[in-house]
């Protein structure tokens, strides 16, 4: 259940056998019949535990359902999302899912950088390989555990080698609270969900994004880079460096344009997890603080649901949550595919 | 640049990176070997080693039950996703029926939806089949995915179809060519799906959080959350208890790195 899917990519092998143009209607169910023991068992599965559950969801969306029967069951329509829309939380909480994109682009730029150093042809890359995955391969809930001892602020590592480096410098750098503090890069105000400044440092929000790009970074998207950079045509590379191109002119001419499909690919795919992340971190490392500022919507949606059993609120909040990825996803279709064409 | 010189900076650049993504791993193992007065310290090694730690983590939780349950429960899901998905692929893949694609782009179209969407349906669900807080209920909702039938699919699309075209005109059952033809062509793909799914339920956290209540069916993320919860400030025992936890997932990608990395160059991307 945990496995991501991947849709969008075209298709590496041919196409299914052709249908016949001409056929009986007996031979239809003949065929029906053929058919059905194969795909009956993963079909119903599929109905009961997915599709029915995606339109179950959307019907509950429109109630005030709570598990515990608090309030009597009533259809409610659109009010879930009118009281969202006023939800002070509600911004905040998606302020942070934004926030948490920030990674994203260093992890695929470190990916990139990864796969382009493994693919010189150099001795050794697969064991450079093996530890470049290790994070993303080992990642869960243990990982998390490790990085919030990491990050403790009185006895962690990272502190520790901060403070010791400052000592020895002489900086007088002060060394962040890391899951402690509701500080962050671009200086977003906690109470009034605004850049005020007064925030500025790096906090809760920071220590996740690092272990997010450390983990990412070595993970999948490099193998997808490593995979379409061995597609490129050497004689492409080749001409270009016997034209006088330097390193950098080969890569933003000959090597970018190349991979445009590949980086089109993890980019979409990377809005679609990142946007609906957040969850272990938060459930594990923080509990969603310090003052929410680790709480994403997909760990609202669970505390909604699962902590405080208003599955009618939860729902509608999940919808909402479904529909950005989507308006996300076809944003990045229309403008993304324009430059994959070159 | 000279090439020698390009090649010692690019050793040096790896060997950097490689180090960054091991040393947390470092400090997990030594941690895990200290006392818990050193583990605050700054010394890398322990002064002396404590391997007995790894006892007391026994002695506090139910780790091997942990275990057990994990390797259970991921098993039995691999074991059914891979049967239901690798059937339903051929019917996708390699036979001819009315509606065949409409079906096929159904399940598509499902796999956009976040999974938080139908997390919250398939608990009531779980409610009213009373497979709350029960192996039944974290295998068979996992037992069945479009993810798993969409990359069987693409597998078997690569079977070159005069085979069973062949096997066809000699009389061979569609189940005959199922299990003699494109099963054993597909292999890989199976191979890579099993690794996935086991992966992907050994790790899983989400569900077995929501619907695990007795300690005696926690599995190994949720007895971990559970460990840090209660022993928290004990980070020699957390530690060991995490390298515990990630020795089994080693040996796997160790073992089967083959197939993982065609995998996810064929479009699988672990979550």
């Amino acid at each position: 259940m945990s496995v991501t899917p991947t849709a969008m990519r075209p298709p590496v092998a041919a196409d299914a056998p052709r249908t016949v143009a001409k056929r009986s209607s007996r031979s239809d169910w003949r065929r029906l019949w053929q058919a059905a023991p194969f795909v009956l068992p993963n079909l119903l599965g599929f109905l009961v535990f997915t599709a029915g559950p995606v339109l179950f969801s959307f019907a509950i969306a429109f109630t005030n359902w709570d598990l515990q029967r608090s309030v009597p069951f009533r259809w409610s329509g659109w009010e879930n999302f009118s009281v969202l829309m006023a939800d002070k939380d509600f911004w905040l909480y998606f302020a942070n899912t934004v926030y948490f994109l920030l990674g994203m682009p260093v992890a695929i730029a470190g990916s990139l950088a990864l796969a382009l150093l493994l693919s010189q042809k150099l001795k050794g890359v697969v064991i450079y390989r093996t530890l470049f995955y290790l994070p993303s391969f080992t990642s869960g809930v243990a990982l998390m555990i490790l990085w919030k001892a990491l990050y403790n602020p009185d006895f962690g590592p990272v502190n520790a080698v901060i403070n010791s480096v400052s000592d020895f410098l002489h900086l007088g750098v002060k060394a962040p609270q890391w899951l402690l503090s509701t500080a962050n890069l671009v200086g977003l105000d906690v109470e009034k969900v605004a850049f005020t400044g007064k925030q500025f440092g790096l906090g809760a929000r920071d220590a996740i994004i690092i272990m997010g790009v450390w983990t990412a970074i070595g993970g999948s998207n490099m193998l997808l880079y490593l995979a379409a950079l061995t597609n490129v045509p050497q004689e492409l590379t080749e001409a270009a460096e016997l034209d006088g191109a330097t390193n950098w002119q080969v890569f933003r001419n000959v090597t970018w344009p190349q991979l445009a499909p590949t980086t089109f690919f993890i980019v979409v795919m990377s809005f679609i997890g990142g946007l609906q992340g957040g969850f272990e971190q938060a459930r594990v490392m923080t509990n969603g603080g310090p003052a929410g500022t680790t709480t994403t919507l997909s760990y609202y949606i669970y505390n909604k649901a699962f902590e405080e059993f208003q599955i009618g609120y939860a729902s509608a909040v999940s919808w909402v949550l479904f529909s950005i990825i989507f308006a996300v996803t076809v944003l990045n279709w229309k403008f993304g595919n324009k430059e994959t064409t070159y | 640049m000279s090439k020698p010189v390009k090649t010692i900076l690019a050793y040096v650049l790896l060997t950097a990176l490689a180090l960054t993504m091991l040393l947390p791993f470092l400090w997990m193992v030594l941690a895990s070997f200290k006392s818990l007065a050193e583990v605050e310290k700054l010394n890398p090694f322990p002064t002396i080693w404590h391997p007995e730690n790894y006892l007391s983590v026994f002695q506090q939780v139910p780790f091997a039950r942990y275990y057990f349950n994990s390797v259970f429960v991921a098993s039995w899901v691999t074991f059914l996703t891979c049967l239901t998905s690798a059937m339903a692929a051929f019917a996708f893949a390699r036979l001819r029926w009315p509606g065949r694609d409409k079906v096929f782009q159904l399940y598509l179209a499902t796999m956009m939806i976040p999974g938080v969407v139908t997390m919250i349906p398939n608990y009531t669900l779980m409610v009213k089949l009373q497979l709350l807080d029960s192996y039944a209920g974290l295998i068979i909702p996992a037992a069945f995915s479009a993810f798993g039938t969409f990359l069987m699919r693409q597998f078997m699309l690569t079977v070159p179809s005069a085979l069973d075209e062949a096997a066809e005109m000699d009389g061979a059952s569609p189940w005959q060519i199922f299990w003699d033809v494109i099963l054993p062509m597909a292999r890989p793909g199976l191979i890579t799906l099993a690794i996935f799914t086991f992966m992907g339920n050994y790790g899983s956290f989400f569900w077995p959080l929501i619907l695990i209540k007795s300690e005696h069916l926690r599995t190994l993320p949720i007895g971990m959350l559970f460990f840090d919860t209660v022993y928290g400030r004990q980070t020699n025992l957390i530690m060991a208890a995490s390298v515990m936890n990630i020795i089994p997932l080693i040996v796997i990608f160790v073992v089967s790195q083959k197939f993982l990395v065609q995998g996810i160059q064929m479009g699988a991307v672990k979550g």
